[in-house]
């Protein structure tokens, strides 16, 4: 499965998505204590929200959606199976705070920019530079509200795991 | 300082908190479930031999029990091997009922204290003025190899409750009531406080599906006040589990009371006055979808589910009996009780409630979360409507996106089982 390096600027497409989409449209609980590995549930993204998404998503491709984006259960796998599914970015107007924090600790990019969602379409070509610290869609471009250091090196160092081993292994 | 600044600040040993700040916190529990076994695999990669914190580690087996699967089974059977392995003592073994009430009947978390679960319904803890929250499984890896975790300092909103219920009214409709006027994320990234001369006559059971609920408002932690109800509660509790005098424990509980100060500020007070609260249902496929029980008295019900953290208990138990005691299910109509703990279980098996229900035609569940995150034991076929006392009616929740659930208080569950479609109590009893 595709990951992507956060270090570069990313260009794909938007998977434009409403209000409250919930983590059990994101990753079914059924599969929630069967379904751990990458490979195994990045086919389920989105499963009961869009079941053409698992399928045709492109590494780099970003999901959109509207306010509180991933309320509901506190299963890692929401964001974790969109991570492996190849998406860069999720960006919503507001994020539950368990998916913002379980998407940072996975590695997966949030960001909450609720005065943009409206000007995004589905299907549009979208660009993150996290470098350069914008966001860049049909000719227009917008800056990434900036994150604290040890939220940016956890997203950076691929989540929160492999952050506090390094920090163990540095002793700290 | 509001109720979170102040416990968050004293589980990071510091003296005072500001909103907004980012504290590293030691919590006094951390809670894992049947994902103790993943979240084993997780922490693995950490490179560690010994947890840091056995002591404060607490696993229950829950979320489907007894195991339906060889896999889940592994997954119990790997959580027993890693405690023993890991000397961690507090493991709850498969029926003996779901987290949050378990770690409560326990008292194994007091007033004031820091539970960091990977369950999002940790604000439960809310109920004896602790702070709770739902954390990730890397999280909780990592809170087991530190014993610590970074946590913003939340906003504080204050919820009054004024007035008593009418007859038939319970704190699920209240719940659903704030949820419905304020939408799913009226309370996000908040720590949401209950206060008020309502809250304060409720029950210990009350304030438990209360604060439960506030997962569903998008709170990051719930408080209500620990009074002398709460106290008297856990006194015994602690005193067994401790092996000390009930003094000893009473006195142990009111030190680690922590309450917010009257000029704590908040960023929004809003105020219900609960005699004018009606019975709420919550529609699919999202719990701020309410309606009046009476607006959809034409919903056929195929399945009633009571159970679950949110009112699996024994005064949910009770009132549904209330409604059941000498009548019949529906042909066509299914009813499942799932005791919240065995406790729950053996308290009502002593008052004949489990005989009211299985007469009425109910099939009893072993204690845990049953269908409830659609798992197994009652999951739903496509096209068909459930009734539940649960929290979360998510489309595919009970296992099938092409099902509808709806969400009421226990009350309501046993009047639309026996009538089949959606009812209010005082269609079944006068
Ligand atoms: S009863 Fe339902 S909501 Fe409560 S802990 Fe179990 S699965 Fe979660």
């Amino acid at each position: 499965m595709p990951t992507v390096d956060l270090s570069q600027p990313l260009t794909g497409r938007v998977w434009k998505y409403g209000d409250d989409v919930n983590t059990d449209v994101i990753f079914p609980g059924k599969y929630t204590y069967t379904k751990q590995d990458p490979e195994e549930i990045a086919p389920h993204a989105l499963e009961d929200l869009d079941p053409s998404f698992a399928g045709a998503v492109q590494p780099g491709d970003v999901v959109v959606g509207g306010s509180n984006w991933g309320c509901g259960s506190s299963r890692e796998q929401a964001a974790g199976c969109l991570r492996h599914s190849g998406v860069s970015a999720v960006i919503a107007k507001s994020f539950s705070r368990i998916f913002y924090r379980n998407a940072i600790n996975s590695g997966l990019l949030v960001i909450a920019m609720p005065e943009v969602v409206d000007l995004i379409e589905s299907g549009q070509e979208i660009t993150i530079d996290l470098t350069a610290g914008t966001v860049c869609s049909a000719g227009r471009s917008w800056p990434i509200p900036p994150k604290s250091d040890s939220l940016r090196s956890i997203v950076l160092a691929g989540g929160l795991i492999p952050a506090t081993k390094a920090r163990l292994e540095a002793g700290q | 300082m509001t109720f979170v600044q102040k416990a968050l600040a004293r589980a990071a040993g510091v003296e005072s908190a500001e909103v907004g700040q980012i504290l590293d916190v030691r919590p006094n529990i951390a809670l894992s479930h049947d994902n103790t076994a993943p979240i084993r695999k997780i922490w693995q990669r950490l490179g560690q031999d010994r947890v840091a914190i056995p002591e404060r580690m607490a696993f229950t087996m829950d979320h489907a029990v007894p195991a339906p699967t060889p896999r889940h089974a592994q997954n119990h059977q790997e959580a027993r091997d890693f405690a023993a392995e890991q000397g961690v003592s507090n493991v709850f073994e498969v029926g003996r009922g779901i987290c949050h009430q378990v770690l409560s009947e326990e008292a194994l978390v007091l007033p004031g204290q820091v539970i960091l679960g990977s369950d999002s319904h940790t604000p439960h803890f809310g109920w004896m003025g602790a702070f709770g929250a739902g954390v990730g499984r890397s999280e909780m890896a990592v809170i087991w190899a530190t014993g610590e975790m970074w946590l913003r300092v939340p906003e504080s909103m204050k919820v009054t409750i004024t007035g008593e219920l009418q007859p038939w009214v319970t704190s699920k409709d209240l719940a659903l009531h704030l949820i419905g006027r304020l939408g799913a994320d009226g309370g996000l990234y908040r720590s949401v406080e209950f206060h008020g001369d309502g809250l304060e006559q409720m029950s210990i059971e009350s304030r438990m599906a209360l604060t439960n609920m506030m997962a569903e408002f998008g709170a990051k932690n719930s408080y209500s006040p620990a009074d002398e109800k709460v106290v008297e509660w856990l006194t015994p509790r602690l005193a067994a589990r401790k092996d000390i005098s009930e003094t000893e424990a009473r006195e142990e509980i009111r030190d680690s009371i922590l309450a917010p100060d009257e000029d704590a500020d908040y960023v929004e007070e809003v105020l219900i006055n609960a005699s004018e609260v009606g019975q709420q249902v919550a529609c699919p496929h999202t719990v701020d979808r309410t309606a009046d029980v009476g607006e959809l008295s034409t919903i056929k019900v195929d399945q009633a589910f009571l159970g679950t953290c949110t009112n699996g208990r024994i005064e949910d138990l009770r009132e549904a009996s209330r409604v059941l005691k000498g009548k019949k299910i529906a042909k066509g109509t299914r009813l499942l009780v799932i005791p919240a703990s065995s406790e729950v279980m053996n308290q009502a098996l002593s008052e004949g409630l489990i005989q009211d229900f299985t007469e009425a035609g109910a099939m009893i569940g072993v204690p845990g979360c049953g269908p409830c995150m659609g798992n197994h034991s009652g999951v739903l076929a496509p096209g068909e409507t459930c009734i539940s006392s649960a929290n979360r009616n998510f489309k595919g929740r009970m296992g099938t996106p092409e099902a509808d659930i709806y969400l009421a208080s226990p009350a309501v569950v046993a009047a639309s089982s026996v009538l089949g479609r959606v009812a209010a109590p005082q269609e079944v009893v006068s």
